[in-house]
């Protein structure tokens, strides 16, 4: 048993394609492929939706901060 | 690979391709550095951190569709034809071309050199909004033009078979066009909705410059970004192909290196009229700036980028000559459109890809006339017209119009401008305050111990 279908490379190359674990293989029907591409692409939005939120988190923090002015003028003189 | 010199090839064509993309990576150390260089010290981390996390944004989603767009979208919206489903196929990520592959080994490297670009195209508009655009917004901006846009215009004019190139004769060897002046507009039309930086303008709106915290930081970034702009000229040929791998017109059995469009060229010419164009750029950018290293560096670049469009077959003297006018009309543009517009481009993207790349084209279009857009039978010949719509195509239509809408919609939805007191406080507050916290927090503990003792 080997993931990338060779256990051994006994072979001739010109007759030889994709070599990734699990390729060529399904998943209920769905190729191996296409399973790797929807989680890839659900790991990306959820980025970005992680991220815009962490956003937000850090602008209220900084806009509600407690020294805000004081701080603000600290920040305009190192420039 | 079935014969030796099939092999050859094959293995020389992948390490090019490699290696321009290793030279290429240094494009990207250059935009941080000049970044950072140009903020101010309050949002040094922001800034860094804005253009470092569009690599893997714009790596993962060119992956996901940019490359399939590029291989699928030639015909445009239906004007030579449809959606190439079989020239798409091998390049969609589901493909088993789309990884490692002994029978494939050119995708991989050739969909790197196209990524690098994309990642130019975000890099090019991450400079123009720093100091007021939140990471998140702009991270958005950075997938749409670095794996939707940027590679909707390589298919249609940036392909051997794209339909710019059959109709219009439209030659952009090196991307004046393709990559500078459709990044250009875009970040105009973010700048135009996402507003100045906070005292950029007096009351009456004259200008004042803010100037750049580190002046050296900003001119080493600029030149990584020349030595990056080799490896960027050299992905943009083919490297090594014979008449009949290319199957148009060229009789004989020369083999040759190539343009995008298969059209004959050498990187001997691209190599003289690459230092020929920094050249005149650098020239003109002294005396138009009065010796201002900015500008002076920044036309280096512009020169470069003007001469791009024609590169693979201008004179060097043609090269510099051109170069000359790009770079002033792109300094005189820049401030003309600030004053006039009131457009804060914090770094003068907007002037430097944008415009140059815009007329750039025109030029090649003038200087060029009638030469053939490609080596294929039946395709319109270079034009002043052609380049004309197709620079429109560029700047306008895929740059300024969707980036325009897309920011007006982040505007509203309140995701696009950090608020005024988080611009004053300035973007790394949060950190500076963490790193004030944790030194005296040490100290204190440094100080207990010393007692203790």
């Amino acid at each position: 048993m080997s993931t990338i279908g060779y256990s051994s490379w006994a072979v001739d190359l010109a007759e030889v394609g994709a070599v990734y674990p699990f390729h060529g293989g399904s998943i209920a029907g769905v190729s191996s492929e296409v399973v790797m591409v929807v989680i890839g692409v659900a790991f990306w939005l959820l980025w970005h939706v992680c991220q815009l939120r962490g956003e937000q988190e850090e602008i209220d923090y900084e806009v509600n901060h407690e020294n805000r002015d004081e701080n603000i003028r600290q920040s305009l003189d190192r420039y | 690979m079935d014969s030796n010199i099939a092999a050859l090839t094959t293995i020389f064509t992948e390490f090019y391709y490699w290696a321009t993309v290793v030279i290429m990576f240094l494009i990207h150390v250059g935009f941080c550095m000049y970044e950072v260089g140009a903020s101010r010290r309050r949002n040094h981390l922001h800034t860094l951190m804005k253009n470092t996390m569009l690599i893997p944004l714009v790596t993962i989603t060119f992956f996901f569709f940019g490359w399939w767009i590029y291989w699928a979208l030639p015909n445009g919206p239906g004007f030579t034809g449809g959606i190439l489903w079989d020239d798409g196929a091998p390049n969609a990520p589901w493909s088993e071309n789309m990884g490692t592959n002994l029978s494939d080994r050119l995708t991989g490297v050739f969909w790197a050199a196209f990524l690098l670009f994309s990642w130019t195209a975000a890099s090019i508009v991450s400079g123009s909004v720093i100091e007021r655009i939140r990471s998140g917004a702009f991270w958005i901006h950075a997938v749409l033009i670095g794996s939707v846009f940027w590679i909707v215009d390589a298919a249609w004019g940036w392909h051997y078979a794209g339909w710019m190139v059959q109709l219009l004769g439209y030659h952009d060897a090196y991307a004046s066009g393709v990559i500078h002046a459709i990044a250009g507009g875009y970040a105009l039309g973010v700048l135009v909705v996402l507003g100045p930086r906070l005292g950029k303008f007096t009351d009456d709106g004259t200008p004042r410059d803010i100037l750049p915290h580190n002046p050296w930081l900003v001119t080493i970034g600029l030149f990584l970004i020349y030595t990056g702009f080799w490896g960027f000229y050299a992905a943009c040929n083919v490297p090594l192909i014979d008449p009949e791998g290319i199957g148009g017109q060229i009789t004989g059995i020369t083999w040759t290196a190539t343009n995008i469009y298969l059209g004959p060229t050498s990187l001997s010419a691209i190599t003289f009229n690459f230092l020929m164009s920094l050249s005149g750029g650098l020239l003109i950018g002294y005396l138009v700036s009065k010796g201002d290293p900015f500008w002076t560096y920044s036309g280096g670049l512009a020169g470069i980028i003007t001469a791009s469009a024609g590169n693979d077959l201008y004179h060097p003297i043609q090269a510099m000559l051109i170069a000359g006018v790009g770079t002033y009309c792109a300094y005189k543009l820049h401030y003309w459109v600030e004053r006039t517009f009131k457009i804060d481009d914090a770094v003068g993207a907007v002037a430097v890809h944008g415009y140059a790349g815009f007329i750039g084209l025109i030029i090649c279009g003038f200087v060029l006339w009638g030469a053939p857009a490609s080596p294929f039978e039946g395709y319109a010949t270079i034009s002043p017209w052609g380049q004309f719509v197709g620079a429109i195509i560029m700047f306008v239509v895929l740059g300024f119009i969707p980036a325009f809408i897309v920011s007006k919609i982040m505007s509203a939805a309140g995701i696009l401008r950090v608020p005024p007191e988080v611009e004053f406080l300035g973007l790394d507050f949060r950190e500076r305050e963490a790193y004030d916290n944790a030194i005296a927090e040490v100290q204190a503990a440094e100080a207990a111990k010393i007692k203790q003792s």
